[in-house]
């Protein structure tokens, strides 16, 4: 495991990778994200959940500034990064930079329309990495980190499209990993996927968080228990509660939560 | 609902079903009107034109002897023409597509340009050639020129390039975008590796379409001063001497095929309409031709990529 | 092999990890923001481009012709009976020449806007998807021919065909090269309007034939109506390019201004002048090249009227599904 040698500002042995300090995020006059404060976990994966619209899935857009492509849209509060405690949702920072260090996987697969290899390779392309037997070994790690690496190894000239949608939310993955991101963040991978390439996304998932801080967003309830460490409910652009998950889903302490985890709404 | 009433509400029906029927067939001898005289006017053409082609008729310059004409010079002219045309239109016109998909704001600026871009296809292209007569020819002094004249083509199709352009931009899912912006790629980055790329068949096709327009423009080219009698060839762009290459040919008087085929069927003896339909033979090939190929290449792109 | 196995081949190597962010005065983040910002500067004056256009033809159209106004007043120039400015006793008047452009662009009209419509309606209505693929194109080539040829087409073919019928047609007359302009231009009318028609969503149509309409009343009565204003734009587009069409009445309607409303004679529209003057050798700033100036600015005046009007009917009849 890398560097595990600081055991500061940590809760239950956890140490904090990054803090969400009184976010609040507005699309011109609509606040969808109120004033959210919650730790995220190094090498640990992080759940949010919540009815559709709740606020989750533009909350975790906004650890990688994606809303910045927008116009018309406003962050409040801050997102530090720990243990450099910089805000990366200041204006000083440049977005892309942000974006080299936290990756994304989204919601439905979507390749380039290029090849395996290329998909992979490109974060390396746009840092302008040149050396050839470096990407290469970087595309063949993030490959296999991703599960992927048996399957694609003779044709990574392919084209990513000819892939089936599970091996392509794999190859999103692999491309997010292959830039060595200290945070990835996940929008529910597995909502365009069958159960089986969902099953595989999710053994995936567990296995990452030995390298690298994970948070998903998931409409799905057993998803966030199977899966993630800590979980945090949101309604209404509040976020109602945070916890480890086992005590959140076992003993929510607001009634919203129970509500909403024993399926009352949502 | 009384017998009489139900025998009347049929009887409408009736009615109703032979006009719709009436109505279909109207519309189907519409399509074949258009369609056939499309037809005749290729029959008519070719009838007229294609004995008269040959390897001499290409060969040949104009001259006062119908038999003896060829149309050498006018597709030479054509094709330098068109060079200047491409090269002019081509970035330009997928630049001003990028920047209005990708970078442009939502304010006045560019809704004037987007409005103006409609607008610029209902003004006729003879104005076009009359602007570039006080522009090109004497304000800049480009002269009656290759380069003028592929300048005044470039302009007159620059709107089809950026509609097509921005068409096929407009295809690519913002997941593309955002996914290439969330392993760290710049805006340019993004357009240079995906947009552009991922919209080069649209592009292309909007470039072909916008090159057989120019390939049979003839108005604004009259205007600027095209010549219809010219029997000499532009100045080679290479040389056996230093240096070698050349663009005195941008500055040469010129002539194109569709103001040669004007020429010849402006004349009163048959002989020289003879030529005239050779020329137009050839002209409608080469536009059709292009079309098709516009065609055919939107059809590939359309079933390769499946967003 | 499972996931675990695989692992153990992939400790992580060391990208070169950005180690902490840049402030914004550092060295790489302003070339690249100065990167970013020239090529936007440039695409943007791409973009900026067509205005250039725009404005290039208007300046040089009214620069150029001012002077001619200072020879001829303007009354004279709108209301005159006779335009001969290469004669040696010049007239100015444009009323032939706007009369030979009304006169082609309405014989053109009355053919391509019915059958254009009727076209779009069977096209959008009444055919199958499948066949509406092949036919669409086909239709639309007939915009791709170069307007050369048609004026040949004109000439050599329907012309003759015409004096069959009409044995009095002259030679060069305005009938034949309306109708062709007419044919020219039903792909630009049917084309927009098959748009326009296929915008209209279904559940409209679904609404008429629920209650036991036809087809062709639901054409009519609900799509057409409908599609009004995307129509209207065909019609528009339509209008301004038979105004503006140069080849085909310069090929075959003669060039001789003429002042009259009978199709059967040969006339000249503003277009014509344009190019018949042209053809010549015109010394800059000559009085001919003032007319020419002159006359494309009152092409370019009527087409902005059209547009114009297009617009004001579009604004009225804009659909509210």
């Amino acid at each position: 495991m890398v560097n595990t040698t600081q055991e500061a500002a940590t809760a239950g042995g956890d140490e904090m990778r990054a803090e969400i300090r009184r976010l609040s995020f507005s699309y011109g006059d609509k606040t969808v994200v109120k004033s959210v404060s919650m730790p995220i976990y190094k090498d640990r994966i992080t759940a949010l959940i919540g009815p559709s619209g709740c606020g989750k899935t533009t909350l975790l857009r906004c650890f990688n500034r994606m809303h910045d492509l927008y116009n018309d849209t406003e962050y409040e509060g801050e997102i530090a990064l720990l243990p450099e405690n910089r805000n990366i949702l200041s204006s000083d920072i440049d977005p892309i930079e942000v974006r080299m260090r936290i990756s994304m996987v989204f919601q439905k697969p979507n390749p380039f329309p290029k090849s395996i290899f290329e998909n992979v390779a490109y974060g390396l392309r746009v840092r302008g990495v040149k050396r050839r037997s470096f990407i290469e070994e970087t595309v063949e790690r993030a490959l296999a980190q991703a599960g992927l690496w048996n399957e694609v190894k003779d044709r990574l000239g392919a084209s990513a499209l000819a892939l089936s949608g599970g091996q392509q939310q794999r190859l999103c993955i692999a491309r997010a990993l292959a830039t060595d991101p200290e945070i990835v963040l996940l929008d529910e991978p597995t909502s365009a996927l069958d159960p089986i390439s969902t099953a595989h996304i999710e053994e995936l998932v567990v296995t990452l968080k030995q390298n690298v801080t994970i948070v998903i967003v998931t409409h799905n309830l057993h998803q966030a228990a199977r899966i993630s460490d800590y979980t945090g409910f949101m309604y209404l652009g509040e976020l109602i509660e945070f916890g480890r998950t086992p005590g959140l889903f076992t003993k929510p302490k607001d009634a919203r939560t129970e509500s909403y985890i024993t399926g009352r709404f949502g | 609902m009384s017998r009489s009433e139900m025998v009347r509400i049929e009887r409408h029906l009736n009615r109703r079903k032979v006009a719709d029927f009436l109505f279909a067939m109207v519309g189907l001898l519409c399509l074949l009107f258009a369609l056939l005289t499309l037809l005749a006017l290729m029959y008519d053409l070719a009838r007229t034109g294609v004995p008269r082609l040959s390897l001499d008729f290409l060969a040949s310059f104009p001259s006062r002897f119908a038999d003896r004409s060829g149309i050498l010079s006018a597709w030479v002219g054509t094709l330098c023409v068109m060079a200047v045309t491409a090269v002019a239109v081509i970035p330009v016109g997928v630049a001003a597509g990028v920047y209005l998909e990708e970078y442009a704001p939502k304010n006045a600026l560019t809704a004037i340009i987007e409005l103006n871009i409609i607008n610029l296809a209902a003004i006729p292209s003879i104005t076009f050639g009359l602007m570039a007569l006080g522009l090109f020819v004497y304000e800049f002094g480009f002269g009656q020129s290759i380069l003028t004249a592929g300048l005044t083509l470039g302009l007159l199709v620059l709107p089809i390039v950026i509609v097509t352009t921005r068409e096929a931009i407009r295809a690519i899912p913002n997941t593309i975008r955002e996914a290439a912006y969330a392993v760290g790629a710049s805006k340019w980055q993004v357009v240079q590796h995906h947009i552009v790329p991922y919209s080069a068949g649209g592009i292309l096709t909007g470039i072909i379409i916008s090159l057989s327009r120019a390939i049979g423009e003839t108005a604004p080219l009259i205007t600027i001063g095209a010549l219809t009698f010219i029997a000499f060839l532009p100045t080679p762009p290479v040389s056996g001497d230093a240096p070698y290459v050349s663009f005195q040919w941008l500055m040469d008087p010129f002539t194109v095929m569709p103001i040669q085929m004007f020429n010849w069927v402006s004349r009163p003896q048959p002989e020289f309409h003879v030529n005239a339909a050779a020329t137009g033979v050839i002209l409608l090939a080469m536009t059709l031709v292009m079309n098709g190929a516009a065609i055919y290449i939107r059809y590939r792109f359309r079933k390769r990529v499946k967003w | 092999m499972g996931i675990d196995q695989e692992l153990k081949m992939t400790r992580p190597l060391s990208v070169q990890k950005t180690v902490s962010f840049t402030s914004a005065k550092h060295p790489a983040r302003r070339l690249r923001r100065l990167r970013e910002a020239v090529i936007e500067s440039l695409l943007l004056l791409a973009a900026g481009s067509s205005v250039f256009v725009t404005l290039a033809i208007v300046f040089i159209l009214v620069s150029e012709s001012l002077p001619f106004f200072k020879h001829v007043p303007i009354l004279e120039f709108l209301t005159g009976r006779e335009w001969t400015p290469m004669f040696s006793d010049p007239k100015f008047g444009i009323l032939p020449l706007v009369a030979g452009t009304f006169l082609t662009t309405g014989i053109a009209l009355l053919l391509a806007i019915p059958m254009g419509t009727i076209a779009a309606v069977f096209l959008s209505e009444y055919m199958p998807a499948r066949a509406r693929e092949v036919v669409k194109p086909a239709l639309e080539l007939l915009a791709a021919v170069p307007t050369v040829v048609y004026g040949f087409f004109a000439l050599l073919f329907v012309t003759p065909l015409l004096q069959k019928a009409l044995p009095d047609l002259a030679g060069f007359n305005v009938l034949s090269a309306g109708l062709v302009i007419g044919v020219m231009i039903i792909p630009y009318v049917s084309s927009l309007s098959e748009d326009a028609m296929r915008a209209v969503p279904s559940h409209l149509r679904e609404a008429s034939y629920a209650v036991g309409a036809t087809r062709f009343q639901t054409s009519f009565r609900v799509v057409i109506p409908a599609g009004f204003s995307g129509l209207t734009s065909a019609y528009v587009l339509g209008i301004s390019r038979a105004v503006g069409e140069t080849m085909v009445v310069a090929i075959a309607a003669g060039m001789q201004p003429n002042l009259t409303i009978n199709p059967t004679e040969p006339a000249a529209t503003i277009t014509a002048f344009i190019v018949q003057v042209s053809l010549g050798d015109l010394p800059h700033g000559s009085i001919g090249y003032q007319s020419i100036y002159v006359a494309g600015l009152t092409l370019l005046s009527l087409t902005l009227a059209f547009n114009l009007i297009g617009f004001a009917l579009r604004r009225k009849f804009r659909e509210a599904y």
